[in-house]
């Protein structure tokens, strides 16, 4: 099956640069004619796991695998990781440091949007090493 | 491909083919070829960027002279609110409707009051609170393009109203078929524009059959004629029937504080709107009631087809609507009226993909990679795309070849010749890491 893959770089605590891997998934995703629905989950779930990146992980790395049935996003760092997952997954719940949400970041809703408009996601995290954010949007 | 209408044109005998235009189109609708610039005309909106750019005045938009007015019995302006802030000094309106009437009008009818009918609307809309938030609004037809062509999850926000153009031409036309008992075709309506985008608005209506308005005449071609005759006005009459709403849309932020909601955008100039749509789009802002979208910087005051400079514009508006009252023209009830609706919903006009399905497109867009992967990355448009990544597109969707590059040019030269072609190339191109250009 025909596959294309895209590469983004995310820098630390850049916060001029933060949404520019998204915006150039969403431009890509337009390019390649997926429907608009699929485009804008995409684009929110993975504009929200790279504000992450920016804000708690020193930055890291985006790769997309998209196929015609799939999109499949991979966002890896070598932040501090997740200590309870459970407990970033509530809405609301943030670890952002007041700094960050003077900026409007940092609502703890990250997590709980990545999760809303993907339909798989999963989260790999060792402490101090870095986590792994897996997410997949079905081309319907 | 050619079928849709577009007000921007460009004189080729003035074009040089420089890279002016192709860099600042917001929607890369401009390529150069054989030395002139072409317009692909489905990704074209109008805005104007190119005319306001272009230092050899080749593009421009084609307005109708005023003479098209001599074709109907009884002939109708509608000044737009921005032809108000082009004069200095000017202290009432009426002296620019009065002065209209002595250049060949018979009747003035001001869109300042097609937009405060339009604000009321909006304002009902709003409180019966049944829409889709963020509402953008409906007022700049190079915006609505814009949000069809790259937008198109959007459609949905845009407010499903008539512009305030198109509203005052249906009243204008009505009103004057009761009073001096026309027909309708004998009756000539005339938008007197600001910008481009309006022109292809009612020669090429995007959710209307047909428009209202027969023609449009830019500003800049009937202003020295209404300031020679308002230097001589003796007797102004009181034609103005519109307040501080109506004449505040002719600047940015005048519509969206008219909708009287809490929390409203109003973005102007392209680039800006282009971030706020993005941001939409990325839903964040979900907490914001209405968008007001203007592609001119700072409103319709900012249109190329004005005279005045857009900030002086802007202050005299000021000015000018001090003594006036707030609004003059408003809907009975609390419905609105199904004739301010769209006749037609709006269509999304997919330019943007590389093919007509996924599976091709990405054969594509994986070639287009790799192409640009080999390209210099210097977007230096003499390949006539504005960027080498457009380039690439072009190539694979058969509109450019690969030699279009000139770097792949001097690699042929150089393949036929043992000379170092190096210093054949402009002086900024010289040296380009070889490595990189390997053409595959």
């Amino acid at each position: 099956m025909e596959e294309v893959r895209l590469h983004y770089d995310v820098n630390a605590y850049d916060f001029t640069c933060a949404g520019e891997a998204s915006g150039k998934l969403k431009r890509s995703l337009k390019n390649l004619g997926f429907n608009s629905a699929v485009i804008r989950n995409v684009a929110i779930a993975v504009y929200e796991a790279e504000i992450n990146m920016v804000i708690h992980a020193e930055g890291g790395v985006i790769d997309a695998i998209i196929t015609p049935d799939c999109i499949t996003v991979i966002l890896a760092d070598h932040g501090p990781g997740i200590p309870d997952i459970e407990l970033a997954m509530k809405e609301g719940y943030s670890t952002a440091p007041e700094n960050v949400r003077a900026l409007g970041f940092g609502a703890g809703m990250g997590l709980p949007n990545i999760k809303k408009y993907t339909d798989e996601m999963n989260i790999d995290t060792v402490i101090g090493v870095g986590t792994t954010i897996t997410l997949k949007v079905y081309n319907k | 491909m050619d079928t849709v209408y577009h007000s921007v044109g460009l004189d080729k005998s003035k074009c040089l083919g420089c890279m002016n235009c192709i860099k600042r189109c917001p929607t890369q609708a401009i390529r150069v070829r054989r030395g002139k610039a072409t317009i692909i005309t489905e990704r074209c909106i109008d805005c104007g960027e190119c005319i306001r750019i272009c230092p050899h005045h080749a593009k421009s938009a084609q307005s109708d002279p005023l003479s098209v007015i001599n074709d109907y019995k009884y002939k109708i302006a509608l000044p737009a609110p921005s032809l108000y802030g082009q004069f200095n000094n000017l202290t009432d309106v009426n002296y620019v409707l009065t002065a209209l009437l002595q250049i060949g009008f018979d009747h003035v009818f001001e869109v300042a009051r097609g937009a405060e009918i339009i604000s009321d609307a909006t304002r009902k809309i709003l409180k019966q609170g049944n829409v889709r938030k963020p509402l953008i609004s409906c007022a700049c037809p190079a915006v609505t393009r814009l949000i069809t062509i790259s937008y198109p999850e959007l459609i949905d926000n845009i407010l499903e109203l008539n512009t305030p153009m198109d509203e005052s031409a249906r009243l204008a036309r009505l009103e004057a078929m009761e009073r001096t008992g026309l027909k309708a075709e004998d009756i000539g309506v005339f938008f007197i524009t600001p910008c481009p985008a309006k022109i292809t608005a009612i020669k090429n209506p995007l959710c209307l059959e047909r428009s209202e308005v027969n023609g449009a005449i830019a500003i800049s071609e009937v202003y020295p004629l209404l300031v020679q005759k308002m230097d001589k006005l003796k007797d102004i009459e009181t034609l103005s029937e519109s307040g501080r709403i109506g004449v505040s849309w002719a600047k940015s932020g005048g519509e969206a504080s008219a909708s009287l909601c809490e929390k409203y955008i109003a973005a102007d100039g392209i680039e800006n709107v282009i971030k706020i749509l993005e941001e939409i789009e990325d839903e964040k802002l979900n907490d914001i009631e209405f968008i007001e979208l203007n592609a001119c910087t700072g409103g319709c005051v900012g249109g190329c087809l004005t005279v005045a400079n857009t900030f002086v514009a802007k202050t005299r508006l000021n000015t000018l609507r001090k003594y006036r009252p707030v609004s003059c023209n408003h809907i009975e009830g609390d419905e609105v009226p199904k004739e301010l609706n769209w006749e037609y919903p709006l269509e999304p006009m997919s330019v943007l993909k590389l093919a007509d399905n996924v599976t091709d497109s990405m054969k594509l867009m994986n070639q287009v990679s790799q192409m640009v992967k080999n390209f210099p990355g210097l977007d230096c448009g003499t390949c006539g795309a504005p960027t080498c990544r457009a380039l690439a597109e072009d190539i694979v969707r058969g509109y450019a070849s690969i030699d279009h590059c000139i770097f792949r040019l001097k690699d042929e030269i150089q393949s036929s010749t043992d000379n170092d072609v190096d210093n054949l190339l402009p002086v900024p191109f010289r040296g380009i890491d070889e490595e990189k250009l390997k053409w595959t």
